[in-house]
């Protein structure tokens, strides 16, 4: 996939194997506080092994030899075509860095990472959704060049 | 949306000079640049100062000199110093607020506020900073004839 620095630590990023998939829940899990290892495990089968052209889950692990198994953080999207009248763009709907791994460029080279390939992918825009009270991934996206896009998520309790 | 006139002039300013993190700029610098009265500035200037987001320098030579944190302050710290996004005493003696229509509209206003201040909390300075960068360079490339 790729390889990086990061404020003087080489990084590598590549695509998730199944290996990970345990540090990815767990990072997961002490991020937002919620286990969810079900959803890992679909969510591995879905992008991790299938229409890998137009899916996209990777992990940033550190690139030094003996590093161990450490996980920084990983990242998810796939292209997503014609949903809400859109044409094809990539879809961030998933993005955790390592707490102690933060503001060491990781995220930005997750982001980085997974906008070629959605450049190699043939599209041109990439699209995420924040809710509005998550001030971290705002800044963060915000900082990384995103912008407010021409859609308004709109929703309505059902019960 | 607007701005009142002097969450502009702090912003501008706080643009100016974490730029420039190590040098002073005068009021007279930033106020020519802008066209901001030295008056209006140097109110501004002093809220500024006193939420340490800039401190001042005496003497021959001096000015103001950036003294926040670019990644931390955003658009919304600033705005904040300068004008509120509004509140339920924003509608108080505001004719209809007491009925089930003026709580209707006061629900869509809540919402644009909430957008509105999502939207200026997620900007920092440092991000203004690299979006002018960003304008500078497509202009330098429309420029010179490239696309």
């Amino acid at each position: 996939m790729g390889a990086g620095t990061t404020k003087g630590e080489a990084l590598r990023i590549r695509r998730v194997r199944a290996d990970d998939m345990p540090r990815v829940a767990a990072l997961d899990r002490r991020v937002t506080g919620v286990g969810k290892a079900a959803y890992w495990r679909d969510i591995f089968a879905r992008y991790g092994k299938r229409r890998l052209r137009e899916r996209f889950f990777l992990i940033a692990e550190p690139a030094a030899h003996g590093a161990g198994k450490q996980l920084l953080g990983f990242i998810v999207g796939e292209v997503r075509a014609w949903e809400f009248g859109s044409a094809p763009c990539g879809w961030i709907f998933a993005l955790s860095v390592e707490q102690g791994a933060r503001l060491r460029g990781v995220g930005e080279a997750l982001l980085e990472a997974i906008a070629a390939e959605f450049v190699k992918s043939g599209v041109t825009k990439v699209r995420t959704m924040v809710a509005r009270s998550d001030r971290l991934p705002m800044l963060f996206f915000r900082g990384a060049g995103m912008a407010a896009g021409p859609y308004i998520q709109l929703e309505m309790d059902l019960a | 949306m607007r701005l009142q006139i002097a969450s502009r002039i702090a912003i501008f300013a706080l643009l100016e000079l974490a730029a420039k993190p190590d040098q002073q700029l005068s009021v007279a610098e930033i106020g020519k640049k802008y066209r901001i009265s030295s008056h209006h500035l140097a109110k501004v200037m002093k809220v500024l100062g006193r939420e340490g987001l800039v401190r001042s320098v005496r003497g021959a030579g001096g000015g103001s000199q950036f003294s926040g944190n670019a990644r931390r302050i955003t658009l919304l710290d600033v705005v904040a110093l300068f004008e509120n996004f509004g509140s339920e005493d924003d509608d108080a003696g505001k004719s209809g607020e007491a009925t089930d229509e003026g709580r209707v509209l006061r629900h869509i206003l809540d919402e644009i506020d909430d957008i509105s201040r999502a939207t200026f909390g997620s900007i920092t300075i440092a991000t203004m900073l690299k979006l002018l960068e960003r304008q500078r360079k497509n202009h330098r490339g429309r420029a010179s004839g490239g696309n």
